[in-house]
């Protein structure tokens, strides 16, 4: 089992990210820098932190969107690679054209943090079918753009799909239909704004992030 | 602004305007021309002017700092470097400071304050520490005032754009409102850095011949003559001051740390300096002063945002995000590749030299020659007349208008401005990166808790000061302000190591701002004699004053401590049913300058209540004990609003009920709301009461059963009964409802 987070400029999350995975799985993380232009090819599992790669310059995620190693990781996630964006990271995977729509600044055009009640629409997929279908989980969100937009036809197809991951019960941040997390049509490639690796240890104050990395480390 | 004169000339011609438009008195400026036996010249003018401001020379405050216990078995480095630094056992270091960013904040909020969260930070791993921790400490004008509520939502705003993006958590600090900032607001920023003993980084030059780095952003026109802004007055055309506010880049940030800390895990570097006040003229002129060295700068080679920049307006330029390094001969291109790495602008741009003077060329020509000594050494250093505050009475509680309607009384309290839920402004902060926040602002604890990576001990801090207190009387203040940053400590069970601290008053130049000033420092320091707790870093804000009118004096204390093991420390979330309630600590039901006194009676007045020093090292060694014995739910300062709102507030974080009984004597309201110091409100279980009870009493500890914990009401026998529900729901929508008010309401 090898895995690794990818580390952009001004990427705030990926020791966070490494700890968490190096938690579940029992080994070492590797870190990538943004400038390589491919994985290793042994990797099991990517990791895209959360932060604030390139400054938030331009579009959340834009820039990272572009650089050399997400080129390679499109190209790997087409070939059915598992890879999981958080935060910024979802905001990268939608602007790389991974995920579908957008993650737009929060309706009240605040950053907000606070421990979020997320309800697990499906169990029956790769990153979360270590939970029970329509269970409650608390995930901190820390984040200024998280505001899920797709349009209408979009947004039915991924429901119907099952591409909904996570929704939030009390939304923070004006996503449309409350969704908070989304996979790709393959189920390999997923995004969420909220941060399950901020709930994977007894002083975050809950542990209900690990089953999360469990599910899709145990599906490898 | 001066600028406009200045940058057109090019040499000498020093008129006794231009001398007054650099901040300089005519005595200052003769000094200037002693020192070097001629007139200085424009680029030389600037430099005396920007270290002999008041913010870089602490011409007024030298001598009284002086007093201070700096020492202590746990101090590595006590104030006089970028920041504190404090052991923490098994090689790790803990590296602190607070300061002030309260000038630029109210002229330009979203910029001012994120610049001093950027430059605090810079600070701290400018030694070699990564941030591990931000906290502030905010007082804004009166809630209606009409610049208030965008005074708040810009500095909230810039705090929060800066820490989250750098990814450091902004885990705890304190707001107040008062009229007495409506025309000058304090933002202090601290930051937390975590390092190893063995790899502190300090500005000292060394050696001669030696490369200097310049690295980070590029220099800009922005901030020039910041350090003399913030060491005057305002008045009402202060706006024109803007261009003086720096502009903050915390991608930038981000990048420097990383570089900056790649760097150091090497032995490339000598000496390091953050470019903070007053620019390359402070870090350069400090870093050769410490090392009993000379510079050498070539202005050419300094990275440039602008076209056509002078002299002078490089050297006093205050764009942020720049560093100035020493760095070991033959490791050149070690720094060069790890900065380029990292996309940061470096250049070499000098050498260290044995002449002891600051020397600067431009396009060939010798711009500035001047000797370094008399620069940092030998500024002013005065010793300003001062008078004692007058002292005023006593109040007792008898005398003070009681209540007729408690559950009134109570709502009016928990929803007043200092004492309402702050969620509206913390909620905007990532409290939680790095994944080793404890507890932050989220459960209204009294010190956050920052776990130190990968081991199981933590750091605990906090960020205090009760302006009314030292207002009324600057002595007890003074000590108050410290023994609440080491109650709040203790509330957590954690060890209080030192304190850094940010001393915010008026115009040090009229004596009763001066007496305000010494009589805090004074009891301020008997404070840390008292219990052992060094200051090792710190700042001094002066001048915050509007149109003659100075703020509340504020010296705002950060204290810092240890948790050697996380499985023994509190908060005061953890009441449970059927608990029983102790309050160590007197109670003599002190309203003299209380908040009861504030809100309930719209009056100011009386002596604030005293802090016995002696009781309150005693109670507070009992509760730490007691937490590290485990004999305790739950911990809460008993501070602000007294008894009652310390109940409420333990209420709320453990979301259950409480119910207070057993008045002592005296009338209700000074038992419930009177201020008496040196107190903890403790949640116990049943059986370990008798034991707490008696070895209190063996101690000579005053220790009283207040009441019990459960169901879902905040009762008070003879005085209030609400619901838990109802009062949270009121306490945590206050902010809100202020924030998103019309400007109409706002007014009223």
């Amino acid at each position: 089992m090898k895995t690794a987070v990818i580390r952009f400029p001004a990427s705030n999350c990926d020791r966070d990210a490494a700890v968490a995975l190096e938690t579940v799985t029992g080994r070492p993380t590797q870190i990538i820098w943004h400038r390589d232009t491919s994985l290793p090819d042994d990797i099991d599992f990517v990791v895209i932190p959360g932060g604030f790669s390139y400054g938030d310059y331009l579009r959340s995620g834009a820039i990272a969107a572009r650089s050399p190693i997400v080129k390679d990781i499109i190209r790997r996630a087409e070939k059915g690679l598992p890879v999981a964006g958080f935060c910024n990271g979802f905001q990268i995977l939608t602007e790389a054209g991974l995920l579908p729509g957008a993650l737009m600044r929060n309706k009240n055009l605040k950053f907000v943090c606070r421990p979020e009640k997320l309800i697990v629409q499906t169990n029956n997929s790769r990153f979360t079918s270590k939970y029970a279908a329509k269970s409650e989980v608390i995930y901190p969100v820390a984040h200024h753009d998280g505001n899920y937009f797709a349009d209408d036809a979009t947004l039915n197809r991924i429901e119907k799909n099952g591409q909904v991951l996570f929704r939030y019960a009390n939304n923070p941040n004006g996503s449309l239909r409350d969704i908070a997390g989304i996979v790709n049509e393959a189920g390999n490639v997923f995004g969420m704004m909220p941060h399950p690796e901020r709930a994977t240890d007894p002083v975050h104050g809950g542990t209900d992030g690990l089953d999360f990395f469990k599910s899709i480390i145990e599906s490898i | 602004m001066a600028k406009k004169t200045l940058t057109a000339k090019k040499t000498s011609e020093i008129t006794p305007e231009i001398v007054a438009e650099h901040g300089l008195s005519a005595d200052e400026y003769q000094i200037i021309l002693d020192r070097l036996g001629r007139e200085p010249n424009i680029n030389e003018l600037g430099i005396f002017s920007v270290m002999w401001s008041e913010h870089c020379s602490y011409k007024s405050s030298r001598r009284h700092l002086a007093k201070f216990l700096t020492e202590g078995k746990r101090v590595i480095q006590g104030p006089g470097e970028n920041a504190g630094v404090i052991d923490i056992d098994d090689g790790d270091a803990i590296i602190f400071k607070m300061e002030s960013h309260n000038h630029p904040s109210y002229i330009e909020p979203y910029q001012g304050a994120a610049t001093g969260v950027g430059g605090i930070m810079r600070d701290v791993f400018t030694m070699g520490a990564r941030p591990i921790a931000l906290m502030n400490a905010l007082r804004f004008g009166e809630p209606g005032h009409w610049k208030t509520k965008q005074l708040v939502n810009g500095v909230v705003a810039g705090i929060g754009g800066y820490g989250n993006c750098v990814g450091v958590p902004t885990v705890g600090g304190e707001t107040n409102f008062h009229k007495g900032y409506n025309g000058n607001i304090l933002v202090n920023a601290m930051c937390v850095g975590l390092a190893r003993t063995d790899n502190v980084f300090y500005s000292a030059a060394k050696g001669v011949g030696n490369p200097i780095f310049y690295v980070g952003s590029k220099t800009g026109r922005d901030g020039i003559h910041g350090a003399t802004m913030a060491s005057a007055e305002f008045d009402d055309d202060s706006d024109e001051k803007r261009p003086t506010v720096q502009v903050g880049d915390p991608f930038t940030e981000k990048l420097l740390i990383e570089a900056c800390l790649e760097l150091m895990a090497t032995d490339a570097i000598i000496a390091i300096q953050d470019m903070g006040a007053a620019g390359l003229t402070s870090s350069s002129i400090e870093m050769a002063d410490k090392g009993g060295v000379g510079i050498a700068l070539d202005l050419d080679k300094v990275p440039q945002r602008e076209e056509g920049m002078t002299p002078y307006e490089m050297m006093l330029s205050e764009s942020q995000e720049r560093m100035l390094m020493v760095i070991k001969p033959g490791k050149e291109q070690l720094a060069f590749d790890v900065f380029e790495k990292w996309e940061l602008d470096v250049a070499q741009i000098g050498k260290t030299t044995d002449t002891g003077r600051l020397v600067l060329k431009h396009k060939d020509k010798k711009v500035c020659d001047i000797p370094i000594a008399p620069l940092a050494d030998d500024a002013p250093n005065y010793d300003r007349p001062h008078v004692e505050t007058s002292k005023r009475k006593v109040i007792k509680a008898a005398d003070v208008y009681e209540t007729q309607d408690y559950n009134d009384a109570l709502i009016k309290i928990i929803t007043s401005p200092n004492i309402a839920s702050k969620r509206w402004i913390w909620e905007q902060y990532d409290r939680h990166v790095m994944t080793d926040t404890v507890d932050s602002s989220q459960s209204g604890g009294d010190a956050a808790i920052v776990r130190i990576h990968g081991s199981n001990k933590a750091v605990a801090i906090t960020t205090d000061c009760t302006p009314r207190y030292v207002e009324a009387d600057p002595y007890e203040g003074g000590k108050q302000v410290v023994a609440e940053t080491w109650r709040n400590l203790t509330c957590v069970g954690a060890e209080p190591i030192a304190i850094t601290d940010c001393l915010n008053f008026g115009n040090p130049e009229r004596p009763e701002i001066m007496g305000q000033f010494v009589g805090a420092i004074k009891g301020m320091n008997e404070a840390c004699r008292a219990f052992d707790y060094p200051v090792v870093s710190g700042n001094v804000s002066l001048y915050n004053e509007t149109n003659g009118q100075a703020i509340p004096p504020t010296p705002a204390v950060g204290g810092v401590g240890l948790i050697s093991n996380l499985n023994h420390f509190a908060t005061l979330k953890g009441a449970k049913d059927g608990d029983t309630l102790i309050l160590i600590g007197e109670t003599t039901g002190w309203l003299g300058a209380s908040i009861y006194l504030s809100e309930i009676q719209s009056r100011e007045d009386g002596a604030p209540p005293p802090v016995d020093l002696a009781a309150e090292k005693r109670n507070g060694d009992y509760v730490r004990t007691l937490i590290r014995n485990r004999r305790v739910h739950a911990v809460h300062d008993c501070s602000d609003g007294g008894l009652a709102i310390t109940a409420c507030e333990m209420a709320f974080a453990s979301d259950i009920g409480v119910h207070l009984s057993g008045a002592t004597s005296g009338p209700t309201h000074g038992w419930l709301f009177g201020e008496d110091q040196g107190r903890y409100l403790l949640a116990v279980e049943k059986h370990s009461v008798n034991p707490i009870m008696s070895t209190a009493q063996g101690k000579g500890i005053t220790a009283h059963i207040v009441g019990t914990v459960g169901g879902g009401r905040i009762k008070a026998d003879g005085a209030f009964d609400v619901s838990l529900q109802g009062l949270r729901e009121r306490h945590e929508a206050w902010l809100p409802d202020l924030m998103s008010s019309t400007d109409e309401k706002a007014a009223e």
